[in-house]
């Protein structure tokens, strides 16, 4: 089983980032389990979302605590939030940020394998508004594999009717503008 | 076809209330069930739902609207949380007393105050007693499952009496899981349509919920209570017939690696199965331990537990509720269960995950290993509050 944190804020999509790759991850016919962080929404406070993907029934219903990867939404919260706790030894961190591998590494002290990509940028170039969350699926599943990229299309087309495309296009994007660091 | 779909907790529901075909829905939003009203009410205005949304200010209208629809001969729908079954709650008592087979489901939710609208039991255990059929589920395919189920087993003939079903408030209503969704047909094998056999009907009048004066109210709760202790067999049995059908199994108690188990944990709703792997890792340890689970909670199954934990030294109970003053509701009804019990086993309470309050999988093995101490050595305290920051 491998268990994701989402970190973002009320209005970012960190729930619906979970939703989708949950749902992909069903349909290609594994378990998955997707979860907010149970809370009123308050657009700009920080949230979190969770997110199980496994070969077998998933029994545990509990908010990840101890993550294999981690997906950060909004910069920001790094200034706040120690975002790596509780990551598992050999887990992976994936930050929507414009600072480089080497930057994020001294300023935040992250040693992790680590993921970069200017997911603002390209969610501002494709949609049109800095939501970030389509764009940083690309992200996990370049760092992860761990469902399919076409699994996706679906799951998106579903959510986002008419403006599927673009947020597929944002996807594809990130896919293959995120750098990942192995350590 | 049955196939296997990412729904929500809440949306299984409400796909389950759709399959179900109901006639009459009123609902009142409030957190966390509003997901399942919502999506009924999408599935009205698109059509997808031949029935009719009656909407109210208030749960108590809500229940009101459910009785009034029921005693029609509606088959009807009704969800709530929290303090909203509080405000429902002078009415529960309504058409468990005139036996009319309403269906409503609760996503569990804490009692104010403080203000919270996350997942506990307070809500569940306000309400044991107003006569209805109570049922848990553990898992989103059990909040499908026990939807269809509840209806199959309020419209029995032999039943006629409403019936609840309780999922954990965010723990299952908004976490999405993969879920199989059976045929349509398959439901109406489950649950044909229905005909209430004492509808209200101009032509052939009859009176409902009348004045009972003292010589005639306590025969009237007598014959209200042999019928709802009788209703336990048919629940039995139409989980036997859901089980011919569906092929997953229910039972008023459920059982997890207890064969041989000197303690049992007993636990209800969305916990279960994280216990699960609290059981699984202390039995690789070689420790008799094993897990229970009330899936019926009214009428109370006391044939099923006292087999289900027969043989054990020790049953260790979980309450996500607080009797102030007192201790764990469910932990004072096994107690009771198991008094005149000849060979009973202790039992230690427990009381954790109020408010949304996780449990962790190292919590339910401490609670068996401190169960065994006090079991042991005594304790000063009715029950233990776990996790809690002092």
């Amino acid at each position: 089983m491998r268990e994701i944190r989402i970190h973002g804020r009320g209005g970012q999509g960190a729930v619906t980032l979970a939703e989708l790759v949950c749902h992909a991850a069903i349909n290609e016919g594994k378990y998955a389990q997707s979860m907010p962080s149970f809370g009123p929404e308050r657009r700009g406070a920080p949230v979190l979302a969770f997110l199980r993907i496994s070969d077998e029934h998933i029994k545990i219903r509990a908010e990840v605590i101890t993550p294999d990867v981690v997906v950060v939404l909004d910069p920001g919260l790094l200034n706040i939030t120690d975002v790596t706790s509780g990551l598992k030894s050999g887990g992976t961190v994936l930050i929507n940020t414009k600072k480089s591998i080497d930057e994020i590494r001294s300023k935040f002290g992250v040693e992790s394998r680590l993921g970069v990509v200017n997911a603002v940028e390209i969610a501002r170039e494709t949609l049109g508004v800095p939501i970030t969350n389509t764009t940083m699926i690309g992200a996990l599943l370049k760092a992860t594999k761990i469902v399919k990229k076409d699994s996706l299309i679906e799951p998106l087309k579903h959510r986002f009717g008419p403006i599927a495309d673009k947020n597929i296009k944002a996807m594809n994007r990130a896919f293959d503008e995120t750098t990942i660091e192995e350590v | 076809m049955t196939k296997r779909v990412g729904l929500e907790g809440s949306f299984a529901v409400s796909e389950a209330v759709r399959m179900a075909d109901v006639d009459v829905l009123s609902a009142y939003p409030i957190t966390p069930q509003t997901h399942i009203v919502e999506r009924l009410s999408e599935m009205v205005a698109d059509g997808d739902l031949d029935a009719e949304f009656i909407c109210v200010e208030s749960e108590h209208s809500a229940m009101s609207a459910c009785v009034g629809a029921s005693a029609a001969g509606a088959r009807v729908f009704t969800c709530t949380a929290g303090q909203g079954l509080e405000l429902m709650h002078e009415v529960l008592y309504i058409p468990s007393s005139m036996r009319l087979p309403v269906v409503a489901v609760v996503a569990n939710r804490a009692l104010s105050s403080p203000l919270s609208v996350w997942g506990d039991h307070s809500d569940a255990m306000a309400v044991r007693d107003i006569g209805w059929v109570q049922i848990f589920a553990e898992n989103v395919q059990q909040a499908y499952d026990l939807t269809l189920c509840a209806y199959r087993i309020a419209e029995d003939k032999d039943v006629l009496f409403p019936a609840m079903v309780h999922l954990d408030g965010f723990h299952l209503s908004h976490v999405i899981e993969p879920v199989i969704l059976p045929d349509q047909r398959q439901v109406d094998d489950f649950i044909p349509e229905f005909e209430y056999p004492f509808a209200l009907n101009p032509d052939k009048p009859v009176s409902m919920g009348c004045y009972g004066p003292p010589y005639i109210y306590t025969e009237a709760k007598k014959s209200q209570n042999v019928a709802f202790e009788s209703s336990r067999k048919i629940v039995s049995k139409a989980w036997g017939e859901f089980e011919g059908i569906f092929e997953r199994s229910y039972l008023p108690v459920e059982s997890y690696r207890t064969e041989d188990a000197d303690v049992i944990l007993l636990v209800m709703g969305s916990f279960a199965e994280t216990a699960m792997l609290a059981i699984d890792r202390m039995r690789k340890e070689g420790k008799k331990v094993g897990l229970a689970r009330l899936r019926l909670w009214r009428p109370f199954p006391f044939d099923e537990i006292r087999k289900a934990v027969k043989g054990a030294k020790l049953l260790v109970v979980l309450d996500r509720c607080i009797s102030f003053g007192y201790g764990g509701p469910v932990c004072s009804e096994l107690r009771s269960a198991f008094y005149r019990e000849k060979n009973r086993p202790d039992i230690v309470s427990f009381i954790g995950g109020l408010g949304g309050r996780d449990i962790t999988i190292d919590q339910y093995e401490y609670m068996i290993k401190r169960g065994k101490e006090i079991s042991e050595n005594g304790s000063e305290e009715e029950f233990e509050m776990i996790g809690v920051r002092q």
